[in-house]
């Protein structure tokens, strides 16, 4: 860590106008957020939060409608990378060539990213499927292409986007303790979306906890767990503390409107 | 606890698959199941079709016979104008259909992915799909004469409709989330064709050439019905005209042929574009 923010975010709004109804649709209130240098933040909520636009909009994906992101510059290369929730990986190319599109994109060379790409193929777990097709690969191994391919293009920071969502249980648990390991190894800033609880405790520094409708955050609590993480941590109490402080923040922001009477 | 044995009345017993052993004839068909019903199928239809007009039940004289077919195949292939026809309504397919591929599928891809492009050609597109366009072939015949050229125009015109339009639905229906991809990776709009739209689109644009393979043949024949001045089209009206069944049924066979051919080019190409697709290994499987 060199003392720096990666992130910096101010007051951040995202507004929707539905296009039945034409009434303004309020995704994202008001988002302050820092992230420093080499952190491990989660941004936790349930659905119609805004977590995912945030992200989408940090990447340049949505453009937002007040508000401004400062992103740390690189001396070369790009700041941010996203790792998207479906593995969206390119059907008819290679794994290789999967994990070396990034690179394609910023100009380089289509043989030297192939180069470039193949240690990230080892570094997820990937030795010996590179030339290998998607369909051919398990929803994990899809999840891994797909983080190599972010991580290729080394850029400062990566925003994952529920990326374990659509895995089964115990495949969900090794990809979390992948990651920890693959982090640990490549030094990334990482601002990592989940709706999952204990996936947001067990990796993180800090957890972001936000709201619905509208979409706000409603608190950034630290998590003081001993690094590196085993996944036996998920069993101490301290985990399970943090786990009820944070299901509590979603419950009671949850109450008023589940208790509240029609009008 | 007492142990119970398991006697017939409380259990259902499954039991493993016993393989008896089979004469090997019959293990030959198993094997081969589809090839030997598919070759039985073909060789009884003729079989029957040769045995029937033999017999007198069927009218040679409007459907002819196999042997008489082959008899009549045999006495053209040694005519020098058989193989010019045959040269002529190749070219005119060949010539057609590969300029229908040329301009329909850039043009299917530009419409598809340009807004203001589709809003432009739309109409056009709509009218001349609703436009029968055999109604056009005297109109071609006036621009481009008797010739060659103008039934390669025609097979244009078949083939060209039947690509474009899947092709511009094609690149319509590009998966969005792979965009998302090619956009968060800041790609150039030229990488975004050359790895996502279009190898997106080839299976609708191989599934649009299949179509057209059938419009094609249909339009080099009916230009030549039209025009009467050469190519197997003509040897076939002129054959029906002169009470000649075998040597008219002989170059529908051709026409057949060159229709398969060209069947055989879409679909090797169509394999070779899409060896990342696991659908080829299924269908081979089932």
């Amino acid at each position: 860590m060199t003392g720096h923010l990666a992130l910096s975010a101010r007051g951040v709004q995202m507004e929707y106008r539905d296009r039945g109804t034409g009434k303004r649709l309020l995704a994202i209130e008001s988002v302050d957020l820092d992230v420093p240098d080499g952190a491990f933040v989660s941004l936790l909520g349930p659905s119609g939060c805004g977590k995912s636009t945030f992200l989408k909009i940090v990447n340049g994906l949505l453009l937002a409608t007040a508000g401004e992101i400062k992103l740390h510059r690189v001396a070369k290369g790009r700041e941010d990378a996203m790792v998207f929730q479906d593995a969206s990986l390119f059907p008819w190319y290679s794994v290789l060539d999967n994990v070396a599109y990034g690179l394609v994109c910023a100009g380089v060379p289509r043989k030297e990213a192939r180069v470039r790409a193949a240690p990230y193929i080892d570094l997820v777990g990937l030795q010996g499927f590179a030339d290998k097709y998607p369909y051919q690969l398990s929803g994990g191994m899809q999840q891994r292409a797909n983080l190599a391919r972010a991580l290729a293009v080394d850029a400062a920071i990566l925003l994952m986007d529920e990326p374990f969502a659509a895995l089964d249980a115990q495949t969900r648990e090794v990809m979390q303790a992948e990651l920890l390991r693959i982090w640990n190894t490549a030094r990334k800033t990482v601002l990592f979306v989940t709706h999952q609880i204990d996936e947001a405790v067990y990796l993180s520094d800090r957890v972001v906890v936000m709201a619905a409708r509208p979409g706000r955050v409603v608190a950034d609590i630290t998590i003081d767990l001993p690094r590196p993480r085993a996944l036996a941590v998920k069993r101490t109490p301290e985990f399970a503390a943090y786990e009820e402080q944070i299901w509590r923040l979603i419950q009671h922001d949850r109450a008023p409107s589940a208790g509240e009477p029609t009008p | 606890m007492t142990q119970h044995a398991a006697t017939a009345e409380a259990f259902r017993t499954i039991r493993p698959r016993v393989r008896r052993p089979r004469h090997p004839l019959v293990r030959f068909y198993r094997r081969n199941e589809r090839m030997v019903l598919s070759a039985a199928g073909v060789v009884l239809f003729f079989a029957a079709w040769q045995l029937g007009s033999m017999a007198g039940v069927i009218d040679p004289y409007f459907f002819s016979s196999p042997t008489a077919i082959v008899a009549a195949g045999a006495r053209e292939v040694q005519v020098p104008r058989f193989w010019n026809d045959v040269k002529i309504s190749a070219l005119e397919l060949g010539v057609g259909s590969f300029a229908a591929v040329i301009v329909a599928v850039p043009l299917g891809i530009a419409i598809g992915w340009y807004r203001r492009i589709s809003y432009t050609f739309d109409p056009w597109m709509n009218f001349f799909n609703a436009l029968p366009r055999v109604a056009l072939v005297p109109l071609v015949v006036l621009w481009a004469g008797l010739g060659p050229e103008m039934k390669a125009v025609i097979v244009f015109l078949g083939g060209f409709f039947s690509i474009i339009l899947p092709t511009v639905e094609g690149v319509r229906t590009v998966e969005r989330s792979l965009l998302d991809v090619s956009r968060s990776f800041r790609a150039r709009e030229r990488l975004i064709f050359t790895s996502l739209v279009i190898p997106g689109t080839l299976p609708f644009i191989a599934s649009g050439m299949r179509v057209a393979v059938g419009r094609v043949l249909a339009g080099v024949i009916i230009a030549e019905f039209y025009a009467q001045t050469s190519g197997i089209g003509v040897m076939v009206a002129r054959s029906a005209a002169t009470q000649q069944p075998d040597r008219m049924l002989f170059g529908v066979l051709i026409f057949t042929l060159l229709g398969l051919l060209l069947t055989e080019v879409v679909g090797s190409g169509e394999r070779y574009l899409q060896r990342w697709r696991p659908s080829i290994d299924l269908e081979e499987a089932a």
